[in-house]
């Protein structure tokens, strides 16, 4: 005997929003009072051999879709217009998963 | 003349801007909503001191990217005079009105006191009404007063003679002791300290009027 299950449901509901990663950092040269801060609160704690620390900021962006490329192409546009301020910081754009 | 004092969700010197320039004109001005998309015609935009957005990723990051700014944009290049004052300063950076950027001061502290500025350069309608080298007082309070730009840039601004002010005692940092700047047009000043507060004697002086008496009556 046999069982003919129907499984009816939309592909959309096994899709999964993509995860995005984009890290915004400090240029070479730029100073960063803050970074240095840290670092002196770093060798303040006893950790030995810390050369420098600069901070910076990750921002982590759930996209809807399933077009990495196109996903990426969105993500660096905000990060050149909100995200980072490219006077004085770098991004960097990656599909997590 | 009229006037219009911007305000942002976390803006807090606006009520100082108004009371500043309504003392010298004898009108009060028009404070606009950020969220709107068009401007009174006026003669003087002030973006005022505070913390909108509570400086939220980067500070005056949010508001620059506001439906008003557009307009601000819009009148400032038809040559309105556009005054950003602190957070105003800082906003005016980030929607790339002016060059440069406000980071965190080099001490990392909060820093409120008074400090001196020297005047340099007369040749705009805001810094008209002092001697060039002046040295006037003015208070500042701000975490993120520390000027920042390119060496192009820097050289950029010295040429062309848009330093407005600099710190006579470097407070934060700021490159070449930059406390205020130009627009390439002259029209737009961003600087860090408030010359709205000093504005009448009751407040220690009167350092600050000459740049709201230059700038409100350069149209009337």
């Amino acid at each position: 005997m046999h069982f003919w299950i129907y499984l009816d449901f939309h592909y959309r509901d096994l899709e999964l929003p993509m995860k995005a990663r984009v890290t915004v950092t400090l240029k070479n040269g730029v100073l960063d009072p803050q970074g240095k801060a840290i670092e002196g609160a770093l060798g303040a704690l006893g950790f030995a051999g810390v050369g420098s620390v600069r901070q910076g900021k990750v921002f982590d962006i759930e996209v809807e879709g399933t077009d990495a490329a196109k996903a990426k192409t969105e993500l660096e546009a905000m990060a050149a217009k909100l995200l980072a301020n490219t006077v004085i910081e770098n991004y960097r754009v990656e599909i997590v998963d | 003349m009229k006037s219009a004092v911007v305000v942002f969700p976390g803006s807090n010197r606006e009520r100082d801007m108004v009371a500043a320039i309504e003392k010298i004109t004898g009108h009060r001005p028009v404070t606009v909503w950020h969220g709107d998309h068009d401007l009174p015609k006026v003669d003087l935009i002030v973006i005022p001191g505070g913390f909108s957005y509570g400086d939220y990723l980067r500070s005056g990051a949010i508001a620059a990217r506001e439906p008003i700014m557009g307009a601000i944009a819009r009148e400032a290049e038809r040559g309105v005079a556009v005054l950003g004052v602190c957070n105003g300063f800082q906003i005016l950076c980030e929607a790339g009105l002016l060059p440069g950027v406000l980071m965190r001061n080099a001490g990392l502290k909060f820093i409120c006191k008074e400090v001196e500025l020297r005047v340099e350069t007369t040749a705009s309608q805001f810094t008209r009404g002092y001697a060039k080298g002046a040295v006037i007082r003015s208070p500042v309070a701000h975490g993120d007063g520390n000027y920042r730009t390119d060496d192009e840039t820097l050289a950029r601004l010295k040429g062309e003679d848009r330093v407005a002010f600099r710190y006579v005692d470097n407070p934060n940092g700021s490159v070449d002791d930059i406390a205020g700047i130009l627009s390439e047009k002259r029209n737009i000043l961003g600087m860090m300290p408030h010359p709205e507060n000093l504005i009448e004697p009751l407040n220690g002086g009167t350092d600050g009027k000459p740049l709201f008496e230059a700038a409100l009556s350069a149209v009337a």
